[in-house]
């Protein structure tokens, strides 16, 4: 009997070994290069099957009044710490204005006033955080692909960069930015939005606009829109894999899923 | 009796399970285990479970792993279900960390990929595992049809549909065939086979799909099909732990039905058949 019991809790301690081998050979894993490269692949893979499926067309579901959350929630930043920014939100943003360069034709600045101008279109939508809630708001804006038209993008123009004017860091340093392919850029119902649930954009939400990509996850949905830019290549951008969450802590350039 | 042949009764081995079969079922294993831990270190970063299309429509969660500090400035887990409440200190809501202090996070960092709170490493696991998981399983369905495994091996017979109420009864005994008549699955371990393979799994995917803003846009509202996003994130989150049951209820049943001769099988193939006769034989002797 003693001898069994001896054979059992050395099986026991074989197998909470083995298991805790196991676990920090995970966390080792998750900090190798070659191993999250080869992880990588699933997000790649997922993020082709979706363009392959439908790269311009799928229209995010759009939803009634009914099912709109009662207040929209913040996430990130509510309010940017930047003097800068502090000043124009105080004046209504009357003295913000867009500029959209780059890899185009015809750069342009536009006022908020202007932006309100061009034909606008109005979605209610869920917006999914990556952290796993939903919340369902009322967007108004102009589509990104009226934008577009203004600028006219050059052939080589393969993303669009959003250079916002939150800074991420305690110190007020590395400002958000994101981007986004030309598939969502035309897309019908991406847009920068300046109104959410029928009033102005509140500063807690991204005033005076954000980006509205419903076919992705929320953080791409940049807000604070300070300037556009055209590219052809992320490489150059910052860390080189075209957002903030991608760059500093390794988060999927697509968001699809 | 005592006129049978003495080497019919030595124990003697069939081949069992057939290789694709083997290694299907450790990617399985692999995949299996790899997407309960990283998905529920993705759990953590949201701890809470809701119902509808959205989290904020006026209902509470159904569940959710939270963090108090008591009047001693001691950090208490809570886990709150259906609106009961629990202490789960240790365990739930707050367990330790990686210095040794208890600290905020819904499941504790031992059942967790990558152990600490790290949402971005832990999608990518999940999601390399996943693409994984379902080309093993495409591959599983397409060779048992093909091979016949699913209709000679787990599809039930008239015979095993007249027989559950025994089977039942002697699951419940811990009573199992043995012998010759241990060979093929009986009608229990079919119908638990048969209900992963064709309901928990394709549902668990599906509702990982739900769960894609891009797979959402492909036919709009059929996620609501499935009461919502939300409502979809719970189903995941459940149909994982059903398998989870499955699991341990399958390894227990593998245990008690003569463990090194059912691992023998699925790594080498081969499965020891002993007759009863012999067995008390030479226990006898």
């Amino acid at each position: 009997m003693a001898h069994q019991t001896d054979r059992r809790r050395f099986l026991a301690r074989l197998l909470a070994g083995a298991g805790t081998l196991a676990l920090v050979g995970c966390d080792k894993l998750s900090n190798s290069k070659w191993f999250t490269n080869v992880l990588s692949t699933g997000g790649s893979l997922s993020k082709n099957a979706h363009r392959l499926i439908s790269a311009r067309k799928s229209m995010a579901q759009e939803f009634s009044e009914a099912d709109m959350s009662p207040s929209f929630r913040s996430n990130g930043t509510s309010l940017p710490s930047s003097a800068e920014y502090q000043a124009l939100a105080k004046n209504d943003f009357k003295n913000w204005a867009l500029t959209i360069d780059g890899m185009v034709e015809n750069p342009i600045t536009l006022t908020l006033t202007q932006i309100q101008a061009l034909p606008s279109r109005t979605q209610i939508t869920r917006h999914d955080c990556v952290e796993g809630w939903s919340a369902i708001g009322k967007w108004a804006g102009a589509p990104l692909h009226e934008v577009l038209a203004l600028v006219k993008p050059l052939s080589q123009a393969h993303f669009v960069v959003f250079y916002c004017a939150d800074p991420m860091e305690d110190d007020g340093s590395q400002k958000y930015y994101e981007s986004i392919d030309m598939d969502d850029a035309y897309h019908a119902q991406t847009m920068l939005a300046y109104k959410l649930n029928d009033e102005t954009l509140p500063i807690k939400n991204g005033a005076p606009i954000r980006l509205r990509v419903e076919r992705q996850l929320g953080y791409k949905q940049a807000k604070y829109i300070m300037r556009i830019a055209l590219v052809e290549k992320l490489d150059p951008i910052e860390g080189g894999k075209g957002g903030y969450w991608e760059d500093s802590a390794g988060y999927e350039w697509y968001a699809g899923i | 009796m005592s006129t049978v042949n003495k080497s019919s009764l030595e124990p003697y081995f069939i081949y069992r399970h057939k290789l694709p079969i083997r290694i299907m079922h450790w990617i399985n294993v692999l995949c299996f285990t790899v997407l309960l831990m990283s998905g529920l270190n993705i759990f953590n970063s949201h701890a809470a479970l809701n119902l509808g299309k959205s989290s904020y429509n006026g209902y509470a969660p159904i569940l959710e792993m939270k963090s108090i500090q008591n009047s001693n400035g001691e950090l208490v887990g809570i886990t709150n279900i259906f609106g009961y409440q629990f202490d789960t200190t240790g365990v739930l809501g707050a367990s330790m960390g990686p210095e040794g202090k208890l600290i905020k996070r819904g499941f504790p960092s031992w059942i967790t990929i990558p152990g600490p709170k790290w949402l971005a490493m832990a999608r990518q696991w999940h999601f390399f595992f996943a693409w994984l998981f379902v080309i093993n399983g495409i591959c599983y369905v397409t060779y048992s049809l093909f091979s016949k495994h699913l209709q000679r091996d787990l599809l039930t017979t008239k015979s095993d549909r007249a027989s559950i109420w025994q089977s039942i009864k002697d699951h419940a005994r811990f009573k199992h065939p043995s012998g010759e008549a241990a060979i093929p699955y009986n009608v229990l371990q079919k119908i638990a086979y048969l209900s992963v393979i064709f309901i928990l799994l394709p549902l668990v995917i599906l509702m990982g799909f739900a769960m894609s803003p891009f797979l959402d846009s492909l036919i709009p509202g059929w996620v609501d099909l499935f009461g919502g996003r939300q409502t979809a994130r719970t189903i995941h989150f459940i149909v994982a732990w059903l398998l989870v049951t499955f699991v341990f209820i399958h390894v227990f049943e593998v245990i008690i039905t003569g463990v090194w001769n059912n691992l023998r099988s699925m790594i080498t193939g081969q499965y020891q058949i002993k007759t009863h006769i012999d067995t008390s034989h030479k226990e006898g002797e």
